[in-house]
């Protein structure tokens, strides 16, 4: 029993933490048609980044309870300005191109990113463990675990409930929809879809960010910890059928599952069940399991 | 084969192999790898001018890279000339099989379902203590006809490599004038339209989807022999990664780019990392965009092409 309740919660853990970085991805895809590899590369720059602000805040002897604050802080700097900077001077200079080539894209600025983050903090390690272990434990069914972890329960749930909030209910989210249903036709009724590709593609930035910057306490941070994170959530989003956002949601908790699963009962097969449902699904259900159907073009 | 391109073959086969008696082993090396990138490619190449664009074409790379190595280690088998085939037979086995199901799928789904093939066999591979997990395995010096060249198996790997990537250049140059070879671009432009016209589009894919597997294979296991050394990174994304970029790099309109772009990316890679250390990715990866924007030869035309017709 405990066994089978532990696999479950380090499953939902893994998960938020998967939801995180698939929501912003799928966002993403969702509105520009983007498989965006550079979200590797800043769940990475969040994670410096939270490092680096958080060791500032600290070592200024400023409160320890507002980390979390300062978390928050680095994963929206570095959402808006990397973003930007993604988006305004490359991107947008690239659209109309075929999906393919726009991942090829993404995949040339993951490469120049991934040396911009060895060009700033260099090739060390750094680690900020201070938010991960000021909330202490918990104890359920006589397993300890620790409280940060339900902290990033919630961060997911707000991420999905605001999004959902977001598209479905606000006057934005409606012509959101419009630019994801017909590019040409919401241009043509005069709304500026330049300007919500810009700022879909922020909002996925600082969503990946918020991973990177959330994940910073609970790992080394080193080079390179951006590169295993792009095909995991890969991996989700596909499962859950690209650019859907409940796709996403049950694609992190599949994965999540899975994965603890394995971990727990079967550890030489943890990187390759995830695959292995993976290709499942898209042999089973070829654009992921909340794909529309679409209208083949002659 | 007729006269004439019998000769050029001869000629230029002849050239390179005298070529590779005065260049210094560094460089022997160096064009070996390039060429054993270069195969991989042309093979994704194919693919490309269907339309298709695999990120996980490391799986048959690593796939032949291991069997060899597998032969190699559990059961002394040493002769290249056994080694490099048997590589080139399993991807081309394992392609058959999954072709079947990749052959429905186009697009972004297609290159995400071969990635995720891809990332199992880098899951397997990284696992299993009896394959090396993720250290891989070294090498010895393969045989060739059964004999121990020592010193100078790197020439004779290199000779080999030459010979079989003359072959292959051959060889697809051969079958894009066949019937099904001219296909790729009907399918690539609408292959609903071909099917109308009588033809299997999926055979067509699954096809080609195999023969550019076991060029895969054949590059890997020739790899593996150059470089003396195998590891799961050989399949993992990145691996996938640098083949789509040595494709960008090449573009699709002919047999000898890919060998061409292989070298490039080599040299830039060598170049960069030796001169640039902490910024080597990033040479590439501004090379890469100036590629994707400036070079109109490159995949980008071919799509864009694509486009601009109305479908």
């Amino acid at each position: 029993m405990s066994s089978l309740a532990s696999v479950f919660i380090d499953g939902i853990i893994y998960s938020s933490w998967l939801f995180i970085m698939a929501a912003g991805l799928t966002l993403i895809y969702g509105v520009m048609k983007i498989l965006n590899m550079t979200h590797g590369s800043l769940y990475a720059l969040g994670a410096y980044t939270a490092a680096s602000f958080v060791g500032y805040w600290l070592n200024n002897g400023y409160p320890p309870l507002a980390t979390y604050g300062v978390l928050l802080v680095a994963a929206i700097v570095v959402g808006i300005v990397a973003g930007a900077i993604i988006e305004r001077g490359i991107l947008r200079f690239m659209y109309g191109k075929h999906e393919v080539i726009l991942l090829l894209v993404t995949y040339a600025l993951f490469l120049i990113l991934e040396d911009t983050v060895k060009l700033i903090w260099g090739v060390d390690s750094y680690a900020v463990a201070d938010p991960y272990i000021l909330l202490g434990n918990f104890k359920i069914f006589g397993l300890s675990y620790p409280m940060y972890n339900v902290l990033l329960l919630g961060i997911a749930i707000l991420v999905g409930v605001g999004l959902t909030w977001l598209i479905t209910r606000t006057i934005t989210g409606k012509l959101l929809t419009a630019v994801i249903h017909d590019r040409e036709m919401a241009a043509s009724v005069g709304i500026n879809v330049e300007r919500f590709y810009t700022l879909t593609f922020i909002l996925g930035a600082i969503l990946a960010a918020l991973g990177g910057a959330f994940t910073a306490p609970t790992v080394a941070i080193v080079p390179g910890m951006g590169v295993e994170v792009i095909v995991l959530a890969f991996a989700v989003i596909v499962i859950g059928g690209l650019g859907s956002l409940p796709g996403a949601a049950l694609g992190a908790l599949l994965v999540g599952i899975v994965r603890s699963a394995s971990v727990h009962y079967w550890p030489e097969v943890e990187l390759f069940s995830i695959y292995f449902v993976m290709a499942l699904v898209l042999i089973l259900k070829p654009k992921g399991l909340f794909s529309a159907p679409e209208a083949r073009k002659i | 084969m007729n006269n004439r391109s019998m000769i050029i073959f001869s000629v230029i086969l002849i050239a390179l192999i005298t070529l590779g008696g005065f260049l210094p082993d560094w460089a022997t090396f160096h064009i070996t790898r390039s060429l054993g990138l270069g195969l991989v490619v042309l093979g994704l190449m194919l693919m490309l001018r269907a339309g298709l664009v695999s990120f996980g074409q490391a799986l048959y790379y690593c796939l032949g890279a291991y069997t060899a190595g597998a032969l190699m280690h559990f059961y002394h088998i040493k002769e290249a000339l056994l080694l490099i085939p048997a590589g080139m037979l399993t991807s081309a086995l394992l392609a058959a099989v999954l072709g079947a199901l990749l052959a429905n799928y186009r697009g972004i789904f297609f290159g995400l379902l071969s990635l995720a093939f891809s990332m199992i066999l880098y899951g397997v591979i990284v696992k299993s203590s009896s394959l090396g997990s993720t250290d891989g395995f070294t090498l010895t010096s393969p045989t060739f006809f059964g004999m121990a060249l020592g010193e100078s198996s790197r020439y004779a790997v290199y000779i080999t490599a030459c010979v079989l990537t003359l072959i292959s250049i051959w060889g697809l140059e051969r079958y894009l004038r066949t019937p099904l070879g001219r296909l790729a671009p009907a399918i690539r432009d609408n292959e609903i339209r071909v099917e109308y016209l009588g033809q299997s589009v999926r055979n067509a894919v699954h096809i080609k989807y195999i023969i550019s597997a076991a060029l895969a294979g054949l590059g890997g296991a020739l790899t593996a022999l150059t470089v003396g050394h195998i590891d799961p990174e050989m399949a993992y994304w990145t691996t996938s990664g640098e083949f789509v970029f040595i494709l960008i790099l090449s573009g699709s309109q002919s047999v000898i780019a890919p060998f061409l772009g292989a070298l490039l990316f080599e040299s830039l890679r060598t170049y960069a990392y030796q001169e640039f250390p902490y910024v080597w990715q990033m040479v590439l990866g501004i090379a890469m965009l100036l590629v994707i924007s400036f070079l109109p030869d490159g995949i980008w035309s071919l799509f864009k092409s694509r486009k601009a017709k109305p479908t």
